[in-house]
């Protein structure tokens, strides 16, 4: 074989391992009451089944190599003010940091799905009802990736915006409209 | 739904610069092609000098060509001519446009998000801030100070038939000063690609008297009315204990989320998501079950509810005139 084929057999080889991302924009789900029949409280302590408290379900299989929901996870972070206890990029704050090794409740997507929807004790509260369920699987992929749990070769290395917070020194001065200056007496 | 947007049609005095240095320009390039075009004719058309026999004239190479040299400095001297005519123009339209008085100017902020317009009206008194989305009311006859701002990526705002674009760039705040002369609807349009829904990304200027402003602005003020009926009584239980109130604002209850449209009145606007839809109850319901069909890539999530809840919830935001 000549190697002017050789070479064109490699190039369709690496063209046929190229793969656009795949982002699941909608995703089929059966119709959910906006308010769920009994509000579910978190388990005190991981495995621990308390009165009257249901099993959250977690159904959907956790995709961990997906860029972009890791990156629309992190626009939820902000959006949903997880920031507001995690800090900002997952530092802690009034809430433990989640950019740590340290995991209390579990580091696998089931628990923290679980800890999202359900809260835990000392503060983390309920989202249950409040964020679709598949945006908690977004925020699951970003809170994972914040600890490096994330594939390196899903997890960005650069956000994906500003989330509309730029360093304020980074912040230009308003553009002023011109007015004609007043004449001199 | 909205009319179409038309640069060539001003309704204020700064798209009337605009439209004057276009048609200005329109002329000079005008008279260039039909000259040019002229030329070309005329040498195509001239009777030629000799046919094939006759062996080529090799002298003119020595020659002076005094009539070719007298046409191309002429047509050298008269390009320089329209070329300065033009700057000229441009520089004059754009002190025109930067000269505007703005006494008694009406301060809006545009910010420009993925992939709709917050518009938020300053005043002096706090209490009488308000905020709506994807349609500004500005009154005729006074200038208008619009402050863009992006909370994404960067944006672009144009209302053609007001004026022309303005970048709306994350981390700055541009102005962009106008002003509409003639009463009426206006469909403004991001100029900047923005991401997957670019093109669903419009809103509507309605320019009117004063008076018919003021009474708008005083409407928009005022927080969102107590639903009467038990329908509609239920959709607002459904918005504040549900998903809705984590995202969005109606003034007046406790939903206080400001990342997408505050929907206070939206009931009073003419279009749904930034122009997509005409605003009925129909899109709405289509709208809330399950956006991304409609807008793909759009930032509001799905939600497949029973039905009787989606009446219930659409029956409540119809409410909020």
């Amino acid at each position: 074989m000549s190697t002017r084929a050789a070479l064109v057999l490699v190039a369709a080889l690496a063209l046929a391992a190229c793969d656009r991302e795949e982002r699941k924009l909608s995703h089929e789900s059966t119709p959910a009451p906006l308010t769920p029949a009994t509000q579910k409280v978190g388990e005190l302590q991981p495995g621990m089944q308390g009165p009257g408290l249901e099993e959250t379900k977690t159904t959907r299989s956790f995709d961990a190599g997906n860029a972009w929901e890791m990156a629309q996870g992190e626009r939820l972070f902000g959006w949903y003010n997880c920031a507001g206890c995690h800090g900002r990029s997952g530092g802690g704050g009034m809430g433990p940091a989640l950019s740590d090794e340290r995991w209390l409740y579990g580091s696998d997507p089931d628990s923290i799905f679980k800890t999202i929807l359900e809260g835990r004790p000392n503060g983390m509260p309920s989202f249950k009802g409040r964020i679709p369920e598949d945006q908690v699987w977004q925020i699951v992929a970003y809170v994972r990736s914040m600890s490096g749990l994330a594939a390196t070769n899903a997890a960005p290395s650069r956000s994906d915006s500003t989330g509309g917070l730029v360093p304020p020194e980074n912040e230009r001065p308003t553009a002023q409209p011109y007015t004609k200056p007043e004449p001199k007496p | 739904m909205t009319p179409l947007q038309d640069a060539l049609h001003p309704a204020g005095i700064q798209a009337a610069h605009i439209a004057g240095l276009w048609w200005f320009t329109v002329a000079i390039c005008a008279v260039v092609f039909v000259a040019i075009l002229a030329g070309l004719f005329y040498a195509l058309v001239r009777a030629p000098r000799g046919d094939a026999a006759t062996p080529p004239d090799m002298a003119s190479m020595e020659r002076p060509e005094r009539a070719t040299k007298r046409t191309v400095v002429t047509a050298v001297a008269l390009s320089i001519v329209g070329l300065l005519a033009l700057l000229g123009a441009s520089i004059a339209t754009d002190r025109a446009l930067a000269t505007l008085p703005l006494a008694n100017a009406v301060h809006i902020e545009v910010i420009g998000h993925q992939w709709w317009w917050q518009v938020n009206y300053d005043d002096p008194v706090p209490a009488r801030t308000f905020s709506t989305a994807n349609e500004m009311h500005i009154p005729v006859g006074r200038p208008v100070v619009v402050s863009l701002k992006a909370d994404d990526v960067i944006h672009s705002f144009w209302v053609p038939n007001l004026h022309g674009k303005k970048d709306a760039i994350p981390g700055r705040t541009n102005t962009i000063q106008l002003q509409a002369d003639k009463p009426g609807t206006y469909r403004g349009q991001c100029a900047e690609f923005c991401g997957l829904q670019h093109a669903f990304m419009a809103f509507t200027v309605v320019a009117e008297d004063d008076a018919r402003f003021q009474q708008w602005a005083d409407a928009q003020r005022k927080p969102a009315p107590e639903p009467t009926d038990a329908k509609a009584r239920r959709g607002h239980d459904l918005f504040m204990s549900g998903t809705c109130m984590m995202c969005h604002q109606i003034q007046g209850t406790t939903a206080n989320a400001r990342k997408g449209p505050d929907l206070t009145h939206v009931a009073s606007r003419p279009t749904l998501a930034a122009g997509t839809l005409a605003n009925d109850a129909q899109s709405l319901a289509a709208w809330i079950r399950d956006p991304q069909k409609l807008k793909p890539g759009v930032n509001m999530p799905a939600h497949h509810v029973p039905d009787d809840e989606l009446d219930a919830l659409v029956a409540y935001l119809e409410t909020l005139k």
